[in-house]
């Protein structure tokens, strides 16, 4: 008999602050060749300005991750509106050679017809909008962070319907908007055209703090984040026994190798998830975990097991 | 010159009428629950409501624009289906849409039914609006408010459906449909349950110093000196400290409201089919008067002649105002 286990592997969402090449070859290095990671989404998702400084060290990134046996995935941009955004989104759509993971319409109508995976900003919360998208070419979805669990196993049964595989991150923090306007840049009396790429500063995003000094949200260039790290460590079994069978860690400034090791074990029933809960928690000392989205209550809250109305399996 | 639509926020019943006395060309409006983007106690429409409603919009030649514009989560696809077979009972004129499997369902329901894409659905290029034209049959597209006039001009050219632009009201900063703020702070999703800063989680808090500050669930969203009006909590209008900022600053917006009124020669050569105002909750009267004044300034423009509409500013609460991204790209 199958293991409920089977097949479940991790994936490592795309990076999405504006970490330097060599930050970003080093880190890819040591996921090709240490991380129990099975899929890679690659590109930038953020800000088409920072695009052009990774795509010289793309090949040899690539190559390095599928001589480490990892799939390789690009992902598109979530905001499409500048002429250049909106060329950079059809190429990437119209190659054949990768698998893509679609951010924004402007990708979906590019792509028409063809495979390709849905990323998280996708807004497919339901089963009619999965149904259709898998019509459409879709054979992979990652459902928003927001849903809450207890819809979970009613999209991932549509999307089992549709042929689709679902995906939902399990850590990281979470995104919860993104605008035109760069908040990076804002916040250095600077506009977006000139900002001098301030963000790079910030390899774990610009925390934003309350006047009572409680630490907030973070800021990603156009994008704000949580200040808490996203983490279903403590949800794996029952995100899993409810037929999802990727769970998408995104990169964050820690130990990334460490952290991945952490949620493999879990996901093999290698380690209850109590002490991977506690071991993610040591690896990110500092930062405050959260899973309120997935217990319908606020995205930044823990809910504690024993608070917790199971959501059904 | 082609005249442009204009499209009044009805949150009640009431402001529903108003709206359509003072010469709104089509109210925007929707359900007592999640399936729709304001959903707030005391506002919207029960069925029994909208169908007279409608009745009474339609007997004085204003169309009803149906607000089914929010992501029904998995599990629970039903309550908006529900929502769209009442909306085509009462005889509305088309669905504010933003969910790709709410607009599948309508279209292949209720074929002859109109769709509008919701600026919920924050598509921002002619290819993502040609998406929803051609899969959904979409026939007008209510932009995003983060378009320059040239942009939107360009947009025009490029796709088979109608604009429409806000040009009036409170200003969204985040992509619409792409923002869970209010969920990460209070549990209430603005895509999932059509809640922005909900009220009932909403605090004024005396500080001392002779301070209130503004909070939503628990968080100081902005502070005030005695005097001052406190505005409303919304996370994107707050201010914060960050590293560089020690001193608080605004970190996504001023609080500013929208007021496009000395753009609407432009924006209607732009190709702008529609004129939307923001404030489904706002009062009746907030509506009348508003309203008429855009009534008047467009059937001035119309008319060949200037519109006058400085008056405009004492609605907006003593708010500074701004064009927006609609003036500069310098704004991003």
């Amino acid at each position: 008999m199958a293991k409920k286990t089977d097949g479940v592997q991790l994936t490592l969402g795309p990076v999405a602050y504006h970490w330097s090449e060599a930050k970003k070859r080093d880190f890819y290095a040591r996921i090709a060749d240490e991380a129990p990671i099975g899929t890679v989404y690659l590109g930038e998702v953020i800000c088409s300005k920072r695009a052009p400084f990774f795509e010289r060290a793309m090949p040899a990134v690539i190559d390095r991750l599928k001589r480490g046996g990892k799939r390789v995935v690009l992902s598109t941009l979530a905001e499409v509106v500048l002429p250049r955004e909106r060329k950079a989104t059809a190429a990437l759509c119209r190659q054949e050679d990768f698998e893509i993971e679609i951010n924004n319409a402007a990708g979906l109508y590019a792509r028409s017809g063809k495979p390709h995976r849905i990323g998280p900003f996708m807004n497919a919360y339901n089963e009619a909008t999965i149904a259709w998208m898998g019509s459409q070419g879709a054979t992979h979805v990652c459902l928003p962070p927001e849903l809450p669990g207890a819809s979970f196993g009613a999209a991932a049964a549509a999307a089992s319907a549709a042929g689709l595989e679902t995906e939902a991150q399990v850590f990281g923090r979470a995104p919860l908007a993104v605008s035109a306007r760069c908040y990076h840049a804002r916040a250095h009396e600077r506009h977006k055209d000139n900002c001098q790429f301030v963000c790079e500063n910030d390899p774990d995003g610009m925390p934003l703090t309350t006047l009572e000094g409680e630490r907030f949200l973070r800021i990603n260039g156009i994008q704000t984040q949580s200040e808490t790290y996203l983490c279903l460590a403590g949800e794996v079994p029952d995100i899993i026994a409810m037929g999802i069978r990727h769970l998408r860690l995104l990169p964050q400034d820690v130990d990334m190798v460490a952290v991945a090791r952490t949620f493999h074990a879990l996901a093999c029933g290698a380690l209850e998830p109590m002490a991977a809960l506690d071991r993610i928690g040591e690896l990110c000392a500092g930062t405050r975990m959260s899973n309120g989205f997935f217990h319908r209550a606020a995205g930044e809250r823990y809910i504690a097991p024993e608070a917790r109305t199971r959501v059904l399996v | 010159m082609t005249l442009a639509e204009l499209v009044c926020p009805a949150g009640t019943p009431a402001a529903l009428k108003n709206a359509v006395d003072a010469g709104a060309d089509a109210v925007y409006c929707g359900f007592r629950n999640a399936t729709n983007a304001r959903n707030f106690p005391g506002l919207n429409f029960s069925p029994d409501e909208m169908e007279a409603s409608v009745a009474y919009a339609h007997s004085k030649n204003a169309k009803v624009l149906m607000t089914l514009n929010t992501y029904p989560p998995a599990g629970e696809e039903a309550l908006w289906r529900e929502a769209a077979d009442m909306g085509v009972r009462f005889g509305v004129n088309a669905f504010i849409v933003a969910d790709m499997g709410v607009a599948r369902y309508i279209a292949e329901t209720y074929p002859d039914a109109r769709l509008h894409l919701s600026v919920q659905a924050a598509a921002s290029s002619p290819e993502a609006i040609r998406y929803y034209c051609e899969n959904f049959g979409v026939k007008r597209v209510v932009l995003p408010r983060i378009l320059t006039i040239p942009e939107i001009r360009a947009i025009r050219a490029e796709i088979p459906c109608e604009i429409e632009t806000f040009i009036f009201g409170n200003h969204g900063l985040m992509v619409e449909g792409r923002c869970s703020l209010t969920n990460y702070a209070t549990g209430l999703s603005t895509n999932l349950d059509g809640v922005c800063s909900p009220p009932a989680q909403v605090d004024y808090r005396r500080q001392a110093g002779n301070c209130v500050s503004s909070c939503l669930a628990g968080h100081v969203i902005d502070r005030f000196r005695d005097g001052e009006m406190a505005g409303y909590p919304t996370i994107c209008k707050g201010r914060y400290t960050a590293p560089h900022r020690p001193e608080g600053y605004y970190a996504f917006e001023e609080p500013v409201s929208l007021n496009l009124a000395h753009m609407l020669p432009q924006l209607i050569e732009a190709g702008v089919h529609a004129f939307k105002i923001e404030g489904r909750q706002r009062s009746k009267s907030y509506v009348r008067a508003v309203v008429s004044a855009f009534r008047q300034a467009i059937d001035d423009i119309a008319a060949g002649g200037a519109a006058d509409l400085d008056h405009l500013v004492s609605l907006t609460e003593g708010r500074k105002q701004t064009q927006g991204a609609f003036a500069t790209k310098k704004w991003r």
